[in-house]
């Protein structure tokens, strides 16, 4: 039986705690006395008949009629699935998308149906590489459709396949995908990781343009997400409901079908990752020893690739499909069962190790701007009720945080973090003043459409996503990061964990009580 | 007088050139350069020489090349030494005005025609008179050994190279005057893609890479005499950077950002290492392979990259300069403009009246006495990374200075 969820109150005799630093980790004593941890809960246990659970979801859909009802030949039939962002790290093969699919093609081929495109709901990020394709849905599927053209990956920039729906009552344009619209069915493949994916953001923000995204990929919408795990408290979702509405009233068929995973993270030489420390076996502490040394010494680059090409064990602890309101409520219901813990009170100080991995730097590197995201927009967000760490308190972040940046996933980012944060790091000022010249770059459009870059917008898209924890926060630490780049990034740089709470010391006074998430695993702090 | 003096001795050359990289300060003591005492050169038998007392005299690239041993051989026999660097002046003359120097050695101060009615020194299509006339051969003074230079307590200069300077003009606004003819000579060479892109309806885009004080000068000189031109500049140093802006550049950015600024302003595309369009003109106050490099990689495609700094020995990749059919021009001194409505002036001028309304006394970073000019040197060849922009002489003594206020 699984444990749940676990906040430790640090003592004296408590260990050291694991912090990640980029493709490194660290340990770190916290205070005695006023600090604490929580931990994930351990990984729920996978269904055992994945390929069963599926089925039984595709003939037993939730308030909509079983899939083989909706299939006949002749119809226009497309899939869209969650693209190279989910899971993280990628999961050990099969794929939870290629076993769904499989399962979703089966039944179309059953019922005739011969119109079938399979594409990858990319929104604005980068396009994904045939190997990262063929590891989400699978050699068959891949090799089936891709050669005639029939997988592909969304354009949220060509005009002549985006069809535009309407708008919200609140204004907001709906411009989706026009073979997805146009579709007699949109099944939509989602794998739910954490409380935030799935429901109407599948569509609503997979298969959009830019004119229907910059609706709710800005600040205000940001700053009103209290949090993005929250669906009724986050504004973001709100948008994305509301655009859900227009694409059902213009006639849009959705069959939504969302799968959750249990937090097993990482594969056996990296399970002391996920360990409380006080468990830690002596092979884990010379597992531990033996990485950071390694690790010390290996050049950045030779290291990423190998953090990167960890597959996670992660396993399927649910499957449901049907329509996307009611599908969305039991996943989330999965996705809290599996990540929520209790949480009594605030803190001053919320420290986060930030790993070498976010959604957008699969295969890629983790840059200044992706580790402000991952710090203030993720791990901040990743909480119910209320935030971890009260207003006017301190985040620390340990993070080697240096100014590279992938060139061919990333080229935006580089001017961005160059142009915009050397002019202003308020995301209001930076939206008005600067997003559009980035998201109408004919530069960037073009290595977005053609190669394998993000869009020229995305570099504010990460920043507006910290932009409550900006708001909410006096003062962010960087332990261990490029001082240069830490001050572009308008964070403090400090050099030791000591070092860090000796700066916080002048806003949150000599005695403050810290909170530490220890993640990855991924939870949703429950704060009461 | 005492002097600072150059000599033709080639071991010290080669032991400049060995020392400089570790210590400016030992090249200045180990190389060509020597402090003595001597004669103060004779006049010329022509009319108009005069005696001039130099107040302040600044210290430019090409002297620390010199120095340190970098220059190049293309001048053996343009210069005649020993010789006394220094062409940077604002002195006193023996008449009681004070003057800066305008320091090409052209038709009149060697008694020979001038090309053209009204030319200035440094005008003219054919240089042999730089090797002729009344005087031994010299580009400038402070390269000739007939005329002495700034670094001494006294020249001599023809009535062509003086110009009266405004009362109100500080002697520190003065010493920059030379440079910022050197500048704004560099800026209106950009003129001819700048007008051609107005022709079209374009926002012209110059971009310039460097900002010491050439690079800050011409900075002033394209804010002030091309009009509607948006200014891009990649400068090393932050204050550097600032200074840029506070003289007019639209955008300054350290250097190793300056392709992307580029490609920001322009809104081109990158393949390769280049950009596929660009600035219409780059101004490359720098002057080595890597910075004329960069500067062929952020020029669009027949447009036209003017050498301000002193290159000498390059090595570079000229394929792309072929492929983008791309202009590469010299900006060396200064001369008779032709200016965007039409009028002609000196750039001597037109530098004065830049140096005043520009303030570019403040470029003038520290003052130090002859004596002490291996310090000045070491302070010079290090001025962006200490903060600094120009290092000169303060040869004023007892005389009243007319300070920056």
């Amino acid at each position: 039986m699984p444990r749940p969820g676990f906040v430790l109150d640090v003592d004296r005799s408590t260990p050291p705690i694991l912090f990640w630093r980029g493709e490194n980790f660290s340990l770190e004593k916290l205070p005695a006395g006023r600090s604490r941890v929580i931990y994930a809960p351990e990984p729920l246990p996978a269904i055992d008949d994945v390929d069963g659970a599926i089925r039984h979801a595709l003939l037993n859909p939730i308030d909509q009629d079983p899939l083989p009802a909706q299939l006949f030949a002749g119809m226009k039939l497309t899939i869209a699935f969650d693209d190279v962002s989910l899971p993280l790290p990628k999961m050990q093969r099969p794929d939870i998308r290629q076993r769904v699919i499989e399962a979703v093609l089966d039944l179309a081929a059953e019922a005739g149906v011969d119109d079938v495109h399979i594409i990858s709901a990319l929104a604005l990020h980068r396009r994904m590489t045939e190997s990262e394709l063929r590891h989400a849905v699978g050699d068959r599927v891949y090799d089936a459709f891709a050669p005639r053209g029939l997988l592909y990956q969304h354009d949220a920039e060509d005009p002549d396949n985006l069809a535009y729906l309407g708008t919200t009552p609140h204004g907001e344009d709906v411009e989706i995908n026009k073979r997805a619209a146009e579709s007699d069915l949109l099944v939509y493949v989602n794998i739910n990781l954490v409380a935030m994916d799935g429901g109407w953001k599948s569509t609503a923000t997979g298969l959009a343009s830019y004119k229907s995204l910059r609706h709710h990929h800005n600040p205000d919408t940001m700053i009103h997400s209290r949090s993005f795990m929250d669906q009724h408290r986050s504004e973001l979702h709100k948008s994305n409901w509301r655009m859900g509405k227009v694409l059902l009233d213009s006639g849009v068929k959705v069959f939504q079908i969302e799968t959750t995973l249990n937090t097993d993270t990482f594969p056996s030489p990296f399970g002391f990752l996920a360990k409380r420390e006080w468990e830690w076996k002596p092979s884990d502490r010379m597992t531990f020893l033996a990485s950071t040394k390694a690790l010390n010494r290996t050049p950045s680059r030779m290291a990423r690739n190998i953090f990167h090409s960890i597959e996670a064990p992660h396993q399927m602890t649910s499957v449901q499909a049907g329509e996307v309101e009611a599908v969305h409520r039991v996943t989330t219901e999965h996705v809290y069962k599996q990540q929520l813990v209790e949480v009594k009170g605030q803190t001053d100080i919320l420290t986060l190790g930030i790993p070498y991995i976010s959604p957008y730097n699969v295969h890629s590197i983790m840059n200044p701007i992706l580790v402000m995201c991952m710090g203030l927009g993720y791990y901040f967000n990743m909480y119910r009720g209320m935030p971890l760490v009260r207003e006017g308190g301190v985040i620390i972040m340990t993070h080697p945080t240096r100014p590279e940046f992938h060139p061919v996933h990333h080229p935006s980012y580089i001017d961005f973090f160059e142009q915009v944060l050397a002019d202003t790091t308020d995301p209001h000022v930076m939206s008005q003043k600067w997003e559009k010249q980035y998201a109408e770059d004919e530069w960037y459009r073009h290595l977005y459409r053609t190669t394998y870059a993000y869009h020229g917008v995305h570099p504010f898209y990460m920043w507006y996503w910290g932009s409550h924890a900006l708001k909410h926060l006096s003062r962010i630490i960087v332990v261990g990061g490029d001082p240069k780049t830490v001050r572009r990034l308008g964070f403090v740089p400090a050099s030791t964990m000591d070092d860090a709470l000796e700066i916080a010391s002048d806003v949150v006074g000599r005695t403050p009580t810290i909170t530490h998430l220890h993640a990855p695993p991924l939870m949703v702090a429950d704060v009461s | 007088m005492k002097a600072l003096k150059i000599s033709r001795k080639t071991g010290k050359f080669a032991v400049a050139r060995l020392v400089s990289p570790l210590s400016a300060a030992g090249a200045a003591k180990f190389g060509p350069l020597s402090l003595v005492n001597e004669d103060a050169p004779a006049l010329p038998v022509n009319d108009g020489w005069h005696r001039i007392i130099p107040r302040l005299t600044g210290i430019c690239g090409s002297d620390l090349s010199l120095v340190e041993g970098h220059a190049s051989t293309y001048f053996d026999d343009w210069v005649s030494f020993p010789f006394v660097p220094g062409h940077e002046v604002v002195a006193d003359s023996d008449d009681g005005r004070r003057v800066v120097l305008e320091p090409v050695l052209g038709h009149a101060a060697r008694g020979l025609s001038l090309p053209f009615d009204g030319a200035a020194p440094g005008d003219g299509d054919d240089y042999a008179h730089l090797v002729g006339g009344c005087l031994e051969p010299g580009i400038q003074t402070g390269f000739c050994h007939s005329t002495g230079g700034g670094w001494a307590t006294e020249l001599i200069a023809h009535e062509s190279q003086l110009h009266v300077i405004p009362e109100a003009m500080t002697d520190e606004q003065a010493v920059l005057v030379e440079p910022a003819a050197g500048g704004i000579h560099a800026a209106l060479a950009t003129w001819p893609q700048v007008s051609a892109a107005i022709a079209r309806g374009e926002t012209p885009v110059v971009a310039v890479l460097g900002a010491g004080t050439m690079g800050l000068c011409a900075i002033a000189g394209l804010r002030r005499y091309v009009p509607q031109v948006r200014i891009i500049v990649g400068a090393r140093y932050p204050h550097q950077q600032a200074l840029a802006k506070s003289l007019g550049a639209d955008v300054a950015v350290p250097a190793n950002e300056l392709l992307r600024a580029v490609r920001r302003e322009v809104g081109c595309q990158v393949v390769g290492d280049h950009l596929t369009g660009g600035a219409h003109a780059t101004i490359d106050a720098v002057g080595n392979s890597e910075s004329i490099a960069d500067c062929l990689r952020f020029t669009r495609p027949r447009g036209r990259v003017v050498l301000l700094g002193m290159p000498a020995d390059v090595s570079l990749d000229l394929t792309g300069l072929w492929h983008r059919e791309t202009a590469i021009v010299g900006a060396y001194t200064y001369g008779t403009e032709h200016l965007p409505d039409g009028s002609t002036k000196h750039t001597f001028d037109l530098a004065i009246d830049t140096a005043a309304e520009c303030r570019l006394d403040r470029l003038v970073s520290a003052t130090y006495r002859l004596d002490d000019y291996q310090d000045a040197i070491a302070h010079a060849a290090a001025a962006g990374r200490r903060g600094a922009v120009k290092i000169v002489f303060d040869l004023r003594d007892g005389r009243n200075k007319k300070e920056t206020r």
